[in-house]
């Protein structure tokens, strides 16, 4: 039988995936699975998102050839410039999508989650755009350590709201989301910022994320005369922008996929989010997929210097490409993916954000033929993290 | 037969309580136990905390927490029944995440319940179709009930599918909403309790969420078999500690 990387008619890829969530969650869920695929394929939806992602994020992202790189690490190195959408970063790209649907399914309120604010803000923009109300869960702690974004959810209209709970980070938050989707089952959707949660959140955020590998392969042959690359690689948190780089050439076993996790200070520091690496099969979220546990089954709190890598577990698909080894998993350190944050900078001019950096560290990880055409999926840009870069170089 | 059947039989409105195991300290579980059960309380609902409790609210979620922080675990808890059973009849019921269970393997997890005297489970998060086609048989070769919820949007079809699926009562949740979070009902839980009542299901209903005290637990009794109550048993302990239980459920009763 050939071997698929798709999602399964039950919602899962291989051994993972599902929706392990309370009953209160069911319709809510349900009313999505049932409607998702249908609503996406309507040409009036095509339409709205199409015109949206030209007009208003900027796309298509260019594709561009790093010259100096490329000289540098003996290879053909593109970076997929997910920094240049508004608000910089590929956030923005699965909430214009979710905005879309919430407002075809009859929804009038909006809740998110967010660790380091991109997903906040992306949230907070397209609500801002539709006229629907916006309300952003936030670990305590996140709210006091990304205080510029927190300032730009505010602006755009919408309400932040601490979780106190647990950890008081991006996992707290998620939880504080489920809990008020709970809370509200009828009037509200859930705008998940990355390729977890019950499915069919991690399939329909996949498939919002997907025009940017859809992007890739014309603009690759534009450039190269080929659509398929040698390799394409991204970081990987939740996984929503390496999902996104990855959908069209996962059946192409041409094209090699590798990921990058945060191994924060080291794999076995003990502060580290390199899930795949420490991780095994639970749920999180509402999803069967590898996480970060105790041996009880407790989830832990994980560790990485970029918040938006700092989740204890990954979304399924990515489970399933590790598993099933169709992906190479490596992990970079912080200190290896600050110090490749800044080689971008002065070998192309380029401040990527800290959670792009891990994907441009691969270099110290793996070497490339010289003929060989990487693309890199430069996820997001390092305004965000300017404070983070100004302590670690001491600038 | 299974104790919690036994239970359900009885000609009488049935309390259940639930409480974290673990908390405040890692070994109040057989002083809580037993003085519940003195109590005149029927049902017991054993909390097994959890990291990142989904469906539960501010108060449970404390509760959690510190019962993690104390050193509460699946083995520890189990333990700590294999003890008590020995001095108690009253149906006990773990009531926990899935996660914990999956990791000590669902086989032995309700082997262990078997072995220790663990009637049945609710665990929220284990959807019905998945318990169907996956552990159901589980479940059964070491007799536990498995408990479900419903809620007020739960559709009739629905219903009717987990009430076949269930073998003890069905958990009634009263209304959308995480643990704790509401207070008292109004006309739409009266009318959810009438539509429920009306189905004639097979199992019997136990309602929870927004019990607190003699008069939502007799609103609550009016169709249901039973009401469990959780939240509001939790902030006792918090206020005023173990020794105290019997006056908390003479306030219900």
């Amino acid at each position: 039988m050939k071997e698929t990387y798709n999602i399964n008619e039950k919602g899962y890829y291989g051994e993972f995936g599902g929706a392990y969530i309370p009953e209160m969650l069911y319709p809510n869920v349900e009313e999505l699975r049932q409607n998702y695929l249908k609503i996406m394929a309507e040409p009036s939806f095509q339409e709205e998102f199409n015109a949206l992602l030209k007009d208003y994020v900027g796309r298509p992202s260019p594709l561009y050839f790093a010259k100096r790189l490329s000289e540098k690490y003996n290879t053909k190195i593109y970076l997929k410039r997910e920094d240049l959408n508004h608000t910089g970063a590929h956030k923005i790209n699965n909430t214009i999508g979710q905005i879309l649907m919430a407002k075809r399914l009859g929804k009038n309120r909006i809740i998110a989650e967010t660790g380091a604010g991109q997903h906040g803000v992306a949230t907070a923009t397209v609500c801002a755009l539709a006229g629907i109300e916006c309300i952003v869960y936030m670990g305590e702690i996140d709210i006091a350590r990304q205080a510029p974004n927190v300032a730009r959810i505010k602006m755009l209209g919408a309400k932040v709201v601490p979780a106190l709970s647990g950890s008081k980070t991006l996992k707290d938050a998620t939880n504080e989301a489920i809990r008020d989707w709970i809370n509200n089952p009828v009037d509200t959707h859930y705008i998940i910022g990355s390729a977890i949660g019950p499915h069919p959140y991690p399939d329909m955020v996949t498939k919002f994320q997907s025009i940017i590998s859809e992007e890739i392969k014309w603009q690759l042959k534009e450039k190269e005369g080929k659509e398929n690359p040698d390799y394409v690689v991204a970081c990987i948190g939740g996984g929503s922008n390496a999902a996104g780089t990855y959908y069209h050439f996962l059946n192409n076993k041409d094209v090699g996929i590798i990921a990058v996790e945060a191994a924060g200070k080291g794999i076995h520091s003990g502060e580290s989010a390199a899930t795949s690496a420490l991780g095994k099969e639970g749920i999180i979220h509402g999803c069967k997929t590898l996480l970060m546990q105790t041996p009880d089954g407790q989830i832990t709190e994980p560790y990485s210097i970029s918040a938006g890598l700092d989740y204890p577990g990954v979304g399924p698909l990515h489970s399933h490409l590790y598993k099933t080894g169709r992906g190479e998993f490596y992990s970079a350190t912080d200190d290896e993916a600050m110090t490749a944050g800044l080689e971008l900078c002065q070998l192309e001019g380029i401040i990527p954000a800290i959670e792009s950096s891990h994907a441009l560290a691969i270099f110290e990880h793996k070497t490339f033929k010289p003929d060989d055409v990487v693309v890199i999926s430069l996820s997001g840009r390092g305004d965000k993290d300017l404070q983070n870069y100004i302590d670690y170089f001491k600038l | 037969m299974n104790r919690i059947n036994q239970k359900l039989q009885e000609d009488k409105k049935l309390l259940s309580i639930y409480f974290t195991a673990g908390y405040p300290n890692i070994d109040n579980t057989s002083t809580i136990i037993q003085n519940l059960e003195k109590s005149g309380v029927d049902m017991i609902e054993i909390g097994l905390p959890f990291s990142d409790p989904l469906a539960d609210g501010p108060t449970i979620q404390a509760s959690s927490t510190q019962a993690l922080k104390n050193g509460m675990t699946s083995q520890v808890l189990f333990k700590q029944i294999k003890d008590i059973r020995k001095s108690v009849s009253i149906p006990l019921i773990i009531m926990g995440y899935f996660n914990p269970m999956l990791q000590y393997g669902v086989e032995a997890f309700c082997k262990k319940c078997q072995e220790v005297g663990i009637d049945g489970l609710i665990i929220p998060d284990l959807p019905v179709d998945v318990y169907h086609s996956e552990y159901k048989s589980i479940f059964e070769k070491y007799g536990i009930i498995n408990v479900f919820l419903i809620t007020p949007q739960t559709s009739d079809e629905r219903i009717h599918y987990i009430d076949s699926v269930s073998d003890g009562f069905i958990y009634m949740v009263s209304s959308a909403s995480t643990t704790g979070a509401k207070v008292g009902f109004g006309d739409e839980q009266s009318e959810y309790f009438e539509r429920i009542a009306n189905m004639n299901l097979k199992n019997p209903q136990i309602i929870g969420f927004g019990i607190s005290n003699n008069e939502t637990f007799t609103q609550a009794t009016k169709h249901a078999k039973g009401a469990i109550i959780g939240s509001a048993f939790v902030k006792h302990v918090t206020n005023n500690g173990i020794d105290t239980i019997n006056t908390f459920v003479n306030t219900i009763l």
